[in-house]
């Protein structure tokens, strides 16, 4: 039943826009992650759909009702907070069932609910004891099964994982996806953590400075970033400024040093226009040769890092540029520094951008807020 | 800058230097510590006591007199009944007035904040006349209703504890609501419950051990007040009148059924009240009220808007007729008595006035004085509660044998201290008054900076010896910029506490009179003083008074920004 529909909505913290009109659809059952880095104003968004602030403008609906008047208890949602906020004064055991009791459940049928759910959570022992005295795991298993033992059919999660340590975070972000499949819950998850993000949502909006940038599954925002800073912020990219000298076919050719040109697989960028290369760094072939072959730059190897399973070149290459370039550590032939090296960007994964107007490239791949 | 101005300079560096090095002897720490323990039982702690337990045997002379115990036992019980309601009077008015404060949105809450402390900074005694005359007198509401509302007597006794105790319970609700953590009662909120649901179970509940102190400040205030209760009692005894009235039936003509009556009175009032204070400790925090049924309904119809204006207003009703009208009232005729002859006496000082500005003189002196020894002789005290330092034990009865003062009546803590000091070192009455106001106001500064303290996380003591400060460094850098507002309103309740204290100085000397000892002459008409010299005398009490705490708060700064 709840999908969730954010119209238009807008606001404010003094001269701070946190949201700037923003436009979000989250499908029923989904779960959905907001991703950004920390001021992007995915918390704020979490709030308003919670009821917990109200928007300066534009609708929010859950489930087709148009909830901007409706107070957070009577939205059915489950709400996970960062710092889980169990009730000091009351056990384990009476913060699940309070949802249930102050919703004027008779007390068997609270009961009931508070075991099913801990059940759920995988957790029967120690409900007598008071929140001070539990450890992370557990406060986050009980903020879990609190949240949905209120009967929430949209479960709210503002970096619920986040004051986990990381062997505890990885295993319950799974089991958190599970239970809200499981129940058919629609979920959002908040989190700055992008392979948090990528291993558990269906779908994910990336945002920054209180807009939407893209929305998309993990594979459509790693396979085909939109902007310069979705290619940054998910996963790892290079990026090798330079103009668009001429365009065939939907591609782009971007000359990145008088004479030196690499072909691009889109063409949103117009001729003659300041352009920025971008190219994931397990996609580039790097090779011992020193002939010239199409859409191959040379380079030089400045330092190497084994990484386990990849080894990983910082290759400079010809128009001084810095990049990365991942290759798997079983395929042998490995370099050396000061190795000279043929790097080859593949056409279908090197996408162009226009150059940021009105700022540089590394400010638009900042993450700090503003 | 000069030469020697330089000079200067380094020796203070120097010094401080040097300071901060001795300040990491573990001997030295040890002296400062031990020492804050020794004064506070020497100084504080023991005299009183031992004070009753010198003149215990004439105890006898008292009880040799059943009519005169039953008096007593009436004075003391009528005590207590006073102030358990006064204080649950005050937690009723007190808590939607700290909501209102801490959480309303309109831009007169900070007007409305400033004035919850009027109250605060009038000496009790000027209080106690203010309501009188407003409640009892002909010229107050009582015009309106053709004769006097509220007589001298027991019902205005409880509407002047509740006067002045109801800024002690809103200062300390407000301070703790605004540490809450808002997240508990949001997480509520998501969970079901309206907005007062979340409010009985969750937010109440987790404050339960503001509340608890509000309770106990407040009850202890109506116990151990005197100066005001005098004034506005009439023919009504509770505790502190009683000996106040014993003291000007047999001070002199029967110092020894006197001193029987006091160690009596005294005794047992200590004795309830520390009983009272304890069990109030140990029952309140256990006291867990089990979420068994909400009305989902009706408290829903309580949240809303309609429900929460109405209570607004209520509050605000509350407040501006009981509390602070009455409060002010007495500056009405002072504005009259500007254009008398009174005024032009008052000013140049002739008539009875010369001894008002030299009261004044006295109570402001006295006042700065106990401020200061109690700054640098409560601080260790203060660190030893916030931090632990005689281990875990000890120091929560520590922190408990701190507050015995609070609940002392204050007349029979000037008696029994009167006693001892006297007795025992022949000590001049300007002493005894500095000891005693010390007494009587060490809690409320130690109480104030310990909690303080322990809201600074000692990681961050810690962080800044690791980066190489001295111990007394830390203090200087990092403790003190951080506690300056709370070191400000511990300072700025001292102050205010000592200036308006009138029970105990009453019963310490004869001698010398503090300002809220003249008023009480002046109105018990030992002193041919006209309605509106009190009135312009008592205008002049807060009106300085007010000057000074506003000049004291712009100095240290507003806000505590951290």
């Amino acid at each position: 039943m709840p999908e969730v529909r954010i119209v238009n909505v807008s606001k404010k913290f003094g001269n701070i826009v946190a949201l700037d009109n923003i436009n979000l659809t989250i499908r029923d059952q989904e779960y959905f992650s907001l991703l950004g880095p920390s001021g992007c104003g995915k918390t704020t968004l979490l709030r308003l759909i919670a009821g917990l602030i109200d928007p300066d403008s534009g609708e929010i609906y859950i489930g087709n009702r148009l909830v901007n008047d409706v107070p957070p208890e009577d939205r059915d949602i489950g709400f996970v907070f960062q710092t889980f906020a169990l009730f000091p004064h009351m056990t384990a055991w009476d913060n699940v069932t309070y949802g249930p009791k102050v919703k004027g459940f008779d007390m068997a049928e609270a009961t009931t609910i508070g075991h099913e759910v801990l059940e759920m959570v995988k957790l029967h022992e120690r409900l007598d004891a008071y929140p001070n005295e539990l450890s992370g795991g557990m406060m986050q298993r009980i903020a879990v099964a609190r949240a949905l033992a209120a009967g929430a059919k949209l479960l709210l999660l503002d970096e619920a994982l986040g004051q986990l340590d990381a062997k505890v975070r990885n295993e319950i972000r799974y089991e958190i996806r599970k239970m809200a499949k499981d129940l058919n819950l629609t979920g959002i998850h908040v989190t700055h953590d992008q392979s948090e993000a990528m291993a558990i949502s269906d779908r994910i909006a990336v945002m920054k400075r209180g807009r939407i940038l893209q929305v998309g599954t993990p594979q459509e925002l790693y396979m085909k970033p939109e902007s310069i800073f979705v290619a940054h912020f998910i996963g790892e990219s290079n990026f090798i400024e330079g103009y668009v000298s001429s365009k065939n076919n939907g591609n782009s050719v971007v000359e990145i040093r008088e004479g030196l040109k690499i072909q691009a697989s889109n063409g949103a960028v117009a001729e003659g226009k300041q352009a920025v290369l971008c190219v994931r760094p397990e996609t580039l072939t790097v090779e011992k040769s020193v002939k010239k072959a199409s859409n191959t730059v040379q380079g030089t190897v400045e330092r190497i890092t084994f990484e386990g399973p990849n080894m990983r070149y910082e290759i400079r290459l010809e128009n001084d540029a810095l990049i990365v370039a991942i290759k798997s550590s079983m395929s042998g032939g490995w370099f050396s520094i000061g190795e000279k090296v043929a790097v080859v960007f593949p056409v279908a994964n090197t996408h162009v951008f226009a150059y940021p107007e009105g700022s540089s490239l590394k400010e638009e791949i900042s993450v700090g807020s503003r | 800058m000069s030469g020697s101005g330089l000079r200067l300079k380094a020796l203070t560096e120097k010094i401080r230097e040097t300071l901060d090095k001795l300040s990491s002897r573990t001997a030295i720490k040890f002296a400062v510590y031990a020492s804050a323990v020794i004064i506070f039982f020497a100084l504080i702690l023991l005299p009183p006591i031992i004070g009753i337990v010198i003149k215990w045997d004439n105890i006898q002379f008292i009880l040799d007199q059943p009519p005169l115990v039953d008096r007593a036992l009436g004075a003391i019980q009528n005590s207590f009944i006073i102030a358990l309601i006064v204080a649950a009077l005050d937690l009723i008015a007190g808590i939607p007035m700290a909501w209102l404060i801490a959480r309303g949105k309109s831009r007169w809450l900070s007007a409305i904040d400033t004035l919850a402390d009027i109250p605060f900074i009038i000496p009790t005694t000027a209080l106690g006349y203010s309501l009188l005359l407003f409640w009892s007198d002909s010229g107050g509401v009582s015009a309106l209703f053709g004769s006097s509302l509220v007589s001298t007597g027991w019902l205005l006794v409880m509407l002047l504890h509740f006067t002045f105790s109801f800024p002690v319970v809103v200062r300390t609700l407000v301070g703790a609501l605004l540490d809450y953590k808002v997240e508990f009662e949001r997480a509520s909120r998501t969970l079901g419950a309206a907005p007062f649901t979340a409010m009985r179970t969750v937010t109440f509940p987790v404050l339960r051990p503001a509340m608890i102190s509000a309770f106990i400040l407040a009850f202890a205030r109506s116990i151990s007040e005197t100066g005001a209760t005098i004034v506005v009692a009439g023919v009504f005894e509770n505790g502190p009148v009683f000996i106040q009235n014993m003291k000007t039936e047999f001070a002199v003509a029967n110092p020894a059924l006197y001193n029987g009556a006091i160690v009596f009175a005294s005794f047992i009032l200590i004795t309830i009240s520390l009983l009272i204070f304890v069990a109030i400790r140990l029952i309140g925090p256990k006291l867990r009220l089990p979420l068994k049924r909400v009305r989902p309904v009706t408290e829903r119809k309580l949240s809303y808007k309609k429900a929460e204006k109405s209570r607004n207003t209520i509050t605000l009703i509350v407040f501006f007729v009981l509390i602070l009208s009455p409060s002010l009232f007495v500056a009405l005729p002072a504005f009259q008595a500007i254009f008398t002859p009174s005024f032009s006496n008052a000013i140049t000082g002739s008539d009875i006035w010369g001894g008002y500005w030299q009261s004044l003189l006295l109570s402001y002196g006295l006042g700065a004085t106990v401020t200061i020894i109690n700054i640098i002789i409560g601080l260790p005290t203060a660190i030893i509660i916030a931090r632990k330092k005689m281990g875990k034990f000890m120091s929560s009865v520590f922190d408990l044998l701190v507050n015995v003062p609070l609940v002392v009546p204050s007349i029979a803590l000037g008696v029994s201290l009167g006693i001892f000091w006297k007795a025992s070192f022949a000590l001049p009455d300007i002493m005894l008054l500095i000891f005693a106001h010390l007494a009587i106001t060490y809690p409320y500064f130690v109480r104030s900076m310990s909690a303080a303290l322990e809201r600074i996380s000692p990681d961050m003591e810690e962080a800044a010896r690791t980066l190489g400060a001295k111990p007394l460094g830390v203090f200087r850098t990092i403790v003190f910029p951080l506690t300056k507002y709370s070191m400000l309103s511990g300072a700025i309740m001292v102050f205010t506490r000592s200036v308006s204290e009138t029970g105990a100085t009453l019963a310490v000397t004869s001698n010398l009179q503090t300002a809220p000892v003249l008023l009480v002459n002046w109105i018990k008409q030992a002193v041919p003083a006209s309605r509106l010299d009190i009135a312009l005398a008592a205008g002049f009490l807060i009106l300085l008074s007010f000057i000074i705490l506003l000049a004291l708060r712009l100095v240290v700064g507003r806000e505590e920004k951290y």
